[in-house]
């Protein structure tokens, strides 16, 4: 975990292993209600080869995050500040025409619904020849002969005549795997999975996970795992980082981060899911209220509207006072580390049995 | 594809069977009296019955009806000679066969609106692109303005503004004339021309207008964006996803407005001049002379009923989920 113990809005060196390395990002949407801050002085690295899962209620920045890493943000409306190392090369000062040279070459991104996310007009094969003949220079048998055995390896039965078939004569988990098989086509360093497995049913949802997982161990690729679901974070991620508006409020080990959760928004998340096996009588706990308008985000800590511990913080630093997230293993909370633990072992750790 | 096409056209035949059978019967069972109308004040009854044969509209009406549909397929005769298939009966005031007439004034019609089409065709999408490519820009706020003023302009306003600038002021130009094409192409052109400009004016802004707003929608479907992730020139993936996307409204809106101008551009006509098959259809719901106006009306059916099919074979070109199921 060499690579989380760097302090936020430091300005590199970055560790011979990170890979990605995201400094202080700031990104803005100007709308005609005013200015909505997407994200909000955002750190973090990914290492060669290792998982980071990003988890967070909708709006929270994780999807914004990850496609201003591929420079997907509308530039007319989007002010992005800060850095995007990518092994050194600041991808936030990049030209677009660089840009287009790195997607879906040495960055590659698999989004949330493949119905909607493969084009319907053009055959599948097509749509995972095109980014390889684009970066490598194939030629279009070529191409399709890659796209054949990328279709091999996601594990698509009879690659050789479903490489011509449409996207919607494909079934949901199909889909899926032909979009991950486009995202690797040019083997990259660094896949983008934006909830990948969100829209799929939970038995092909499984089989997506280890597919992802057994790709990483042959490619080699870092991954950034974006989800709201916290089982399969558990299950995918080396590391984990928990968005709340915009900013990142806890990070760790993802078992040490689930075993032993230290801000109260994790402890809210990990409170309100189900788990099989645990008790009936315990209720389910929500966390209250909704997710703040990043129009007019809260002053401070933007999670003490909703947080039930603020009357253990003396004084109102948790609506003046923005708590820092410290190094390495950290959660942004101005509860000190004693009643974190007390409040911890005596209120949710209960719950989550 | 070849079943769907035998299924459709059999449609088609059996549909405009139902026009030709409903026009027939509203306009026959009307409380009118053609032969009356054909023969004019100070008619003897003689004469009246003498105008009765030879319309034959002293047969029966089922008769009647069976004599105009199965003229339509294989021809029928008349006291004035013989009418060949597809007879549209004979008109009660010229006395010329309906189809005879139609076919004349077709050239003129179909020169209209091809002409037109070539130029609301590439001003409307080629502007329409453009200003959805630039979207926000200055060039998209003029474009988009300019067709606004202009979509909300009518032939009838513009046509004798420009033949008031060209024709009777300046003289630049000709009134425009219908000539015939493979005789004076030049001619033709020249003719033409004015009545293009105009009614493609109209046209233009409208398409202007619609490619825009389709293409800014489809330039938001999440596969563009995949594509965008992918490293795809933005051009590329202008033209290649959100174009083949937005082609699906605007390929239906084109087919209705074609199918329309076909069956007649009425106004148009009328502001310049022109005889064709809208001045026909006009004309001859004027002065009730129904084979004429029964004729254009199936000869519209059948052009709308064309153009449908041909928008749907488009339909299963541009989207493969429409043509496997």
């Amino acid at each position: 975990m060499t690579t989380l113990t760097k302090t936020e809005g430091e300005k590199a060196p970055t560790g011979p292993d990170s890979f990605l390395s995201v400094r202080d990002l700031r990104v803005r949407f100007s709308t005609e209600d005013g200015i909505v801050k997407a994200v909000d002085g955002l750190s973090f690295d990914v290492e060669r080869g290792k998982t980071l899962g990003i988890v967070g209620e909708s709006g929270s920045g994780k999807s914004v995050t990850n496609l201003t890493v591929l420079g997907l943000h509308n530039p007319k409306t989007t002010t992005v500040e800060g850095e995007i190392l990518l092994e050194g090369q600041d991808l936030v000062t990049t030209p677009e025409k660089e840009m287009e040279k790195l997607r879906g070459n040495k960055v590659a991104m698999i989004f949330q619904d493949p119905l909607t996310a493969l084009s319907p007009y053009y055959t599948v094969g097509r749509q995972i020849a095109e980014p390889f003949m684009k970066h490598t220079g194939a030629s279009k048998k070529e191409a399709r002969d890659r796209a054949i055995e990328m279709l091999t390896k996601v594990g698509i039965p009879q690659p050789r005549t479903r490489v011509d078939d449409y996207p919607h004569q494909f079934s949901g988990g199909m889909r899926q795997r032909a979009m991950i098989a486009m995202a690797l086509v040019c083997d990259p360093d660094l896949l983008i999975a934006d909830e990948p497995t969100t829209a799929l049913d939970v038995t092909v949802q499984a089989q997506i996970l280890d597919l992802l997982k057994d790709l990483q161990q042959e490619f080699g690729s870092a991954i950034i795992f974006i989800t709201h679901d916290l089982g399969v974070i558990s299950d995918m991620a080396d590391d984990l980082l928990v968005m709340y508006s915009g900013r990142a409020v806890e990070r760790g080990a993802v078992r040490e981060v689930l075993r032993e959760p230290r801000h109260p928004y994790t402890w809210g998340l990990l409170s309100s899911m189900p788990r099989l096996g645990g008790s009936t009588s315990q209720p389910l706990m929500p966390i209250p209220g909704s997710p703040p308008s990043l129009l007019n985000p809260p002053s401070g800590c933007p999670f003490h509207p909703r947080c039930t511990f603020t009357d253990q913080v003396s004084g109102d630093r948790c609506s003046t006072e923005r708590p820092p997230l410290g190094e390495g293993r950290a959660a942004a909370c101005h509860l000190t580390a004693e009643q974190k633990q007390t409040i911890f072992i005596d209120k949710i750790q209960p719950r989550l049995r | 594809m070849l079943q769907f096409l035998i299924r459709r056209l059999t449609g088609a035949v059996v549909i405009m069977f139902l026009i030709g059978a409903f026009t027939f019967f509203l306009f026959y069972t009307v409380p009118q009296d053609f032969a009356a109308l054909s023969c004019g004040k100070n008619c003897s009854p003689e004469n009246l019955a003498v105008i009765r044969e030879n319309l034959g509209l002293d047969k029966p009406i089922t008769t009647q009806f069976w004599e105009f549909m199965s003229g339509i397929v294989a021809g029928r005769d008349f006291p004035q000679g013989h009418c060949s298939a597809p007879c549209l009966g004979v008109s009660f005031e010229s006395g010329e066969f309906v189809w005879d007439s139609i076919i004349d004034r077709f050239p003129l019609t179909l020169s209209l609106t091809v002409g037109g089409l070539v130029i609301f065709l590439i001003l409307g999408l080629g502007s329409g692109l453009l200003a959805a490519w630039k979207r926000g820009t200055v060039v998209d706020k003029v474009v988009s303005g300019a067709s606004i003023v202009l979509s909300s302009f009518q032939i009838y306003l513009l046509g004798p503004i420009v033949l008031g600038l060209l024709v009777y002021s300046t003289g630049i130009m000709e009134f425009p004339k219908y000539h015939n094409f493979t005789e004076e192409p030049g001619a033709w052109f020249l003719g033409m021309l004015i009545p293009w400009v105009v009614m493609a004016t109209i046209f233009t802004a409208q398409y202007t207008r619609m490619s825009r707003s389709t293409m800014i929608e489809q330039l938001q479907e999440e596969h563009v964006r995949t594509a965008r992730a992918k490293g795809m020139r933005q051009s590329y993936v202008f033209f290649r996803y959100a174009w083949r996307g937005s082609l699906i409204p605007i390929v239906t809106i084109l087919g209705m407005d074609l199918s329309a101008l076909l069956s007649g551009a009425v106004v148009t006509e009328f502001t310049f001049d022109l005889a064709g098959i809208g001045r026909l259809a006009v004309d001859s719901s004027l002065t009730k002379d129904l084979p004429v106006t029964m004729g254009v009306m199936l000869f519209g059916a059948f052009f709308i009923l064309l153009l449908n099919i041909l928008v749907d074979l488009a339909y299963a070109y541009i989207d493969p989920r429409v043509r496997l199921s």
